[in-house]
């Protein structure tokens, strides 16, 4: 038992080590607003276009989103929805861990009903727009961000294929470390950088309200909540300064 | 019965006087409100107690609301508390008012503790009521990670894991304790399930009985005071202290205050930033429990982590969880501890402010090391500080003894 135990705390404390050396590759905010309905809607599409064919969001159901980003049930249904789902559904998909196994190598796209919380918008953000082309991993894909993550880059059509360029230095105690130099488009994509970052802005947004709908009503009441709780806190104050006048 | 029968003779007729004669209603409002006499001159730190029941309601009343929605089964735990947050009609408030107010408990409690200290609040006659107020804090931790539990996220999973760990350091009989506390040879649907059990049915139960038997002590003794003095020595001709005024209306009119600030902040949080910035609600948890992925940081919530940097300081996981269960075991002996005649930090002298002080520093400044990563620097912190959590106390021992203090006045006001 006591091995387990050591065990464990060294694997904590190699991972906590291993974590604070190797640095993320976030150089962006993502910035999202999501109050912005426009976005949110964005969002949604690229989402149920895109990102729907591996990943479920199942705890979300499709009447909800309609609500929030206020869209007709036939705007929803028609619109958005590719499959022959019903409107109160939860965003399920059809395929299953088991096939996403065997499919792609061993992975298993992820729930994303509440990745924006595990992961922060700007993680997402950043992984989305850091894609390169690299033929050494099975899909084709690498990415800065996350390294050797099993996605492929579904987005390509819309960024185009990039190369990375790597430099390899020594440092003064033998160990290699290999620094990214910069992209160079090997194919140009259907839309312009900024367009792009526009659209993985939107979804990311879309994937940060999903995280967590009810942030829009708590925000929406927070002022008055506030403000009704200062009121009593001043009358409760005014009424405990008569009281205490006898008390010398 | 003397009492009893006076007061039911003012009020023998009506509901009241019915009642009063079967079950002295009257009597124990009076006993423990209107006639109840507290010094004149609480402070700031004295809203504590009466906002650590607030919240203890709160966690009870929210509860239940969320046992209502809540199923304990490995494959649906996760998913339950989604479905609480966007299904279930005000679910989000519930949940938020319940996770908010599990960090409020230990803030509240810890500066209740405080007060405790700095006005030596735990010394004859209180014994009790500080062994009571430690018995909660135990409960109270216990039922804190029993319910981190609950909602099945990866850090719900790892730290339990973790934490059940350590009763492998049991001598002996340590494997099988383990095993005995987690109902399995991992942590599995049998876990989730006793956690649950405990978390919403014993530890509730224990805790409102503990805190019965805190507030029968405290009332029985008498409430201390920022100075420190003894408002029982000076009674007017009814018996009443010349130095103490009645519970109600004057305390729970100024209770009532304090409530709508802590509401203020309480509420701000809850509404506008309920997982305080992954303090609170950590974002590991938003990853459903998988115990093939190990979290990158393993940590356990804010409240706990000063006892964290205590485990991780010492290089033997036995001697660390040890220290740990030490650190927390001292506690209970304070009111032996500190031999000084003196209750109030007013009225000791610089050494005691200093050594106070620091003690509340070191604690809080093992809090933050206890969310860091593990690196040699913060390691060495961590033991310079656990070893001074327990000179503190060897130091109040022996310092306290012969300990030089300002006169203390007579009576409240009295400079």
């Amino acid at each position: 038992m006591k091995k387990i135990l050591f065990v464990m705390i060294g694997l904590v404390a190699t991972s906590l080590v291993s974590a604070a050396g190797n640095e993320v590759y976030m150089t962006e905010k993502a910035n999202t607003n999501i109050r912005s309905v426009d976005s949110l809607r964005s969002g949604a599409r690229t989402f149920m276009n895109y990102c729907m064919g591996c990943h479920s969001m199942e705890f979300q159901r499709y009447n909800r989103v309609a609500q929030d980003l206020g869209l007709t049930e036939d705007e929803m249904m028609d619109g958005l929805v590719l499959t022959d789902a019903k409107f109160s559904d939860q965003m399920k998909i059809a395929m299953t861990a088991k096939q996403s196994e065997a499919w792609f190598n061993k992975a298993v796209a992820p729930d994303l009903t509440v990745m924006a919380k595990a992961r922060g918008v700007d993680y997402l953000f950043n992984f989305l727009i850091n894609f390169y082309a690299d033929p050494t991993r099975p899909s084709g894909w690498n990415n800065l961000t996350f390294p050797n993550a099993g996605m492929p880059h579904i987005l390509w059509e819309l960024q185009g294929v990039r190369n990375a360029h790597f430099e390899t230095h020594e440092d003064a105690e033998g160990n290699m470390h290999k620094e990214f130099k910069g992209f160079e488009t090997v194919q140009a994509g259907s839309m312009g950088e900024e367009e792009y970052k526009t659209l993985v802005r939107d979804l990311v947004n879309f994937l940060d309200y999903s995280s967590e709908p009810a942030r829009l009503i708590r925000m929406s009441y927070a002022p008055w909540v506030l403000l009704f709780v200062a009121l009593f806190t001043f009358l409760a104050y005014m009424l405990k300064i008569n009281y205490f006048r006898d008390v010398h | 019965m003397g009492k009893i029968a006076s007061s039911s003779s003012k009020n023998a007729a009506g509901f009241m006087g019915w009642l009063n004669a079967r079950l002295p209603v009257t009597q124990f409002y009076k006993d423990h409100l209107s006639e109840y006499y507290a010094p004149k001159n609480f402070n700031f730190w004295y809203f504590f107690g009466s906002l650590a029941l607030l919240v203890l309601v709160n966690q009870i009343l929210t509860g239940i609301w969320l046992t209502m929605h809540y199923k304990p089964d490995a494959n649906q735990a996760f998913g339950m508390v989604e479905y609480i947050m966007r299904d279930v009609p005000w679910g989000w408030l519930i949940r938020y008012l319940h996770t908010t107010g599990a960090s409020a408990f230990f803030i509240v409690i810890y500066f209740h503790m405080f007060r405790g200290l700095l006005y030596g609040s735990y010394k004859k006659p209180r014994e009790l009521v500080w062994i009571f107020g430690m018995i909660i804090y135990l409960a109270l931790m216990a039922e804190a990670f029993m319910g981190y539990v609950l909602p099945w996220g990866n850090m719900s999973y790892w730290g339990a894991k973790v934490i059940t760990q350590l009763f492998g350091a049991v001598p002996g009989i340590g494997d099988s304790l383990v095993e005995w506390v987690r109902g399995d040879y991992v942590i599995s649907d049998a876990t989730l399930n006793r956690f649950f059990a405990l978390h919403v049915v014993a530890l509730p139960l224990a805790i409102v009985a503990l805190v019965v038997l805190h507030i029968a002590a405290l009332h029985t003794v008498g409430s201390n005071n920022p100075e420190g003095v003894d408002i029982k020595k000076h009674k007017d001709e009814e018996g009443k202290p010349l130095d103490g005024i009645p519970f109600h209306p004057y305390y729970t009119v100024k209770d009532i205050f304090g409530v709508g600030v802590f509401l203020l902040v309480f509420l701000f949080i809850v509404f506008v930033k309920p997982d305080m910035g992954g303090l609170f609600l950590e974002h590991d948890n938003f990853v459903p429990a998988n115990p093939a992925v190990t979290p990158a940081h393993i940590k356990p919530v804010w409240y706990f982590t000063p006892f964290y940097a205590m485990l991780r300081a010492v290089p033997d996981m036995q001697m660390g969880a040890l220290i740990m269960l030490l650190a927390i075991v001292v506690l209970f002996f304070l009111p032996w501890l500190d031999r000084s005649p003196v209750k109030s930090i007013r009225y000791r002298r610089w050494p005691y402010k200093v050594m106070l002080s620091l003690f509340a520093v070191s604690f809080v400044v093992l809090g933050w090391l206890g969310m860091q990563g593990a690196t040699e620097l913060f390691k060495l912190m961590a033991q310079v500080l656990t070893a001074f959590y327990f000179f503190y106390f060897i130091w109040l021992f022996f310092y306290s003894r012969n300990e030089k203090y300002h006169k203390v006045p007579e009576r409240i006001g009295d400079h």
